[in-house]
């Protein structure tokens, strides 16, 4: 800084900023900005046609498996869903890993919302890259969307007998997946209406949820759209496992006036958990087993609601480039010898799909064994509804009208 | 540059050294202009080709460029009463935001003496922990049960079955308390170059106080209020946060929609429309807003 005309240029200006518009004047500071601009946009002009879909070609997606090297899985799941890791004696995904020495780094609450989820791992899996994620667990229509997408790898049955032993019948092949190639059940559920019995009276209708003054504002709804609109369906009279798209449009303006009225006071993924537990709503849509393993039984009830309640599966998947395929079906295994899943059950209160869990469970816990949760009677599952399957164009419409309702 | 000799032909060295100036000017942009290439225009780019996709497309098929313009008139007559509710939240949240931060400002540089460092962290603290648990934390603070909600229904400001949480005060509460750094910060900085010899100089022109704060402390403090309501407004208008956390559906703003939009239905042609046009209307805004208000020194 030693030249005086520059240092009187400088000084006038007052600051750096200043000196450095003196260096580059504002004409040709835009000139090669837009130079940049158009630099870096040529790249940008490819994708000016369009992307391209998110199926991968099938089998070309592969990884080598280094479970007999590496002893270790990652596992993602909904909260709610195993019973304590941290409890030495009870949990049994401590003893899997005593037994194996394979060690589970656990997700706990990964997962909190199927579409969410699919949001989280769809950049990596659409681009054949690893989630790195060993297995997780997503609900029926999400497992049979991967499958579809080829993001599942193939399991092998020679690995894993407990399933091809124990699995109950009625799981064994739905349409998605006939064979049960790619995906094995964690555990099924049922949606239906949780309330706290110390602040409301019961609710036992979604009629009366949705309706009943003393719960404006105090009810939660769920962000699954197959969940939620299962009900409104139903309350328009119609089937939810066979509907046209003007029903479905019926049963949205349904929707649309609960939400314009102020009865529902916002949408919830798992989280619907804590509301209930701070006390800010005192009922809402709620899946059965949390009531127990979350909520802890006791004051917050679980009813089918009179309408009908869902019925539906999560699955275990393994993801294409995950790299421990043959330690998740150990897992797998683990949890179809009934023990395991008289264990699990006894805790988490979801529908057991371990044939035999039943007679394991009588002789630790006989409430267990008598529970509707666990084990429903035919009588129960018969009031069970499933979502229709939808075709892509319906999916993205459908879907569209449920956040549009959800986005105010 | 001080190693540049004592120049005997001083016309000629001038030039050299304007040429060199010229040139290192370019050099400290570059890494600047580098980083907002990459990870602002490229994407805003590809985010303008995307909301000109053909919507029939999908996340599983993928989608076509089909310049399909009416995008951008399908997403407003879906979504503008979401538009209008985000402008007008934010626009609360920043005028709250300013009147709240103004005397604090106005007390850290004028009032706090040896406190003024101390009082800064202070200021800055909230931002040693993550967004998301502050506003979580808001839930907690704001809930049925909680101690501010049965106070106010104590000296009966709500009634008895009122509440805070899920209501459009809470989330504008929660976007001012969010914020409010952004305005404070700035505020201070203009506050503190104020010269104070220029506020004696009123009083010995017999000019009150307030007259004194009229008319020359607030003009001068003019660009920290500018750019304060700028760094508050523009990141309110796009937040999705607050609304989704401290909200009901019909609470929620723009970001929410455009959130929905492209991670649940994997309409990426509705969602980058939403998004560009959010941008674009922000920018119309500032662009009038600055004109009005003038950017003499914002800095």
């Amino acid at each position: 800084m030693s030249e005086p005309a520059s240092m009187v240029r400088m000084g006038r200006g007052g600051g750096v900023l200043a000196g450095a518009s003196a260096g580059v004047g504002r004409r040709s500071f835009l000139r090669g900005a837009s130079l940049a601009a158009m630099a870096v946009g040529v790249p940008g002009l490819l994708s000016a046609c369009g992307t391209g879909g998110a199926k991968v070609e099938a089998d070309t997606c592969t990884s080598t498996d280094l479970s007999a090297k590496e002893k270790s899985i990652v596992f993602s799941n909904w909260i709610g869903y195993v019973d304590p890791v941290k409890a030495k004696d009870t949990s049994t995904l401590e003893k899997f890993q005593q037994e194996t020495g394979i060690t589970v780094d656990y997700k706990n609450g990964d997962v909190n919302d199927n579409e969410q989820f699919f949001a989280k791992v769809s950049p990596q899996l659409g681009d054949c890259r690893s989630t790195g994620r060993d297995v997780f667990v997503v609900t029926d229509y999400m497992a049979a969307r991967m499958i579809e997408l080829n993001w599942v790898q193939k399991l092998d049955h020679d690995k894993i007998p407990n399933v091809d032993a124990n699995l109950l019948e009625s799981l064994r092949s739905p349409s998605w997946d006939p064979n049960r190639d790619y995906s094995v059940p964690w555990q099924s559920g049922m949606t239906g209406i949780c309330y706290n019995s110390e602040l409301t009276d019961p609710v036992t209708s979604f009629e009366d949820l949705l309706t009943r003054p003393d719960l404006k504002g105090k009810v939660e709804l769920l962000t699954e759209m197959r969940d939620t609109m299962l009900f409104m369906l139903l309350l328009e009279g119609s089937d939810p496992a066979d509907f046209t798209d003007d029903e479905f449009s019926a049963a949205i303006d349904r929707l649309q006036g609960y939400v314009d009225s102020g009865q529902v006071r916002r949408f919830a993924g798992n989280d619907y958990v804590d509301d209930m537990k701070s006390g800010d709503i005192v009922a809402c849509e709620a899946w059965s087993g949390d009531v127990i393993n979350l909520l802890g039984g006791g004051k917050y009830k679980w009813v089918p609601p009179s309408e009908g309640f869902a019925i539906w599966t999560d699955n275990m998947l393994v993801p294409n480039k995950a790299e421990h395929k043959a330690n998740v079906e150990e897992l797998m295994n683990f949890y179809y010898d009934p023990v395991n899943a008289a264990k699990l059950a006894a805790w988490n209160y979801y529908l057991c799909p371990v044939e035999g869990a039943q007679q394991e469970i009588a002789q630790f816990d006989k409430s267990a064994a008598k529970s509707d949760f666990i084990f429903p009677s035919a009588e129960t599952l018969a009031a069970g509804h499933q979502f229709m399957p939808l075709s892509g164009d319906q999916e993205r419409d459908f879907q569209r009208q449920f956040n549009e309702v959800m986005g105010g | 540059m001080s190693a540049a000799p004592p120049s005997p032909a001083p016309r000629a060295a001038v030039d050299g050294e304007t040429s060199r100036r010229r040139g290192l000017g370019w050099l400290l942009l570059v890494p600047g202009m580098l980083w907002l290439a990459v990870f602002f225009l490229f994407p805003t780019i590809q985010l303008f080709f995307t909301s000109l996709y053909d919507p029939s497309g999908s996340y599983e098929q993928g989608y076509t460029m089909t310049w399909h313009v009416m995008n951008y008139v399908d997403a407003v007559t879906d979504t503008w009463n979401l538009f209008v509710r985000s402008f007008a939240y934010a626009g609360i949240a920043t005028v709250v935001c300013l009147a709240l931060s103004y005397p604090l400002a106005y007390a850290i540089a004028f009032k706090a003496g040896r406190w003024k460092n101390f009082l800064l962290v202070l200021v800055i603290a909230p931002f040693f922990t993550s967004f998301l648990l502050r506003t979580l934390a808001w839930r907690t603070i704001l809930s049925d049960q909680g101690p501010v909600t049965s106070f106010l229904q104590t000296i009966a400001v709500l009634p008895d079955d009122g509440r805070l949480l899920a209501t459009p005060v809470a989330v504008i509460a929660g976007l001012v308390y969010n914020f409010m750094p952004f305005m404070t910060l700035p505020l201070y900085a203009s506050l503190d170059k104020v010269d104070h010899r220029l506020i004696e100089a009123a009083g010995d022109l017999y000019s009150s106080p307030i007259a004194g704060f009229r008319r020359v402390t607030f003009p001068l403090s003019l660009p920290g209020v500018v750019s304060g309501t700028l760094l508050t407004f523009i990141p309110a208008c796009g937040d999705y946060i607050n609304a989704e956390l401290l909200g009901t559906p019909k609470q929620y703003m723009v970001g929410n929609r455009i959130q929905s939009a492209f991670l649940t239905e994997h309409n990426y042609p509705l969602a980058a429309s939403l998004s560009l046009i959010l941008m674009a209307v922000v920018v119309v805004m500032v662009v009038l807003y600055i004109r009005r208000a003038g950017t003499e020194d914002l800095v």
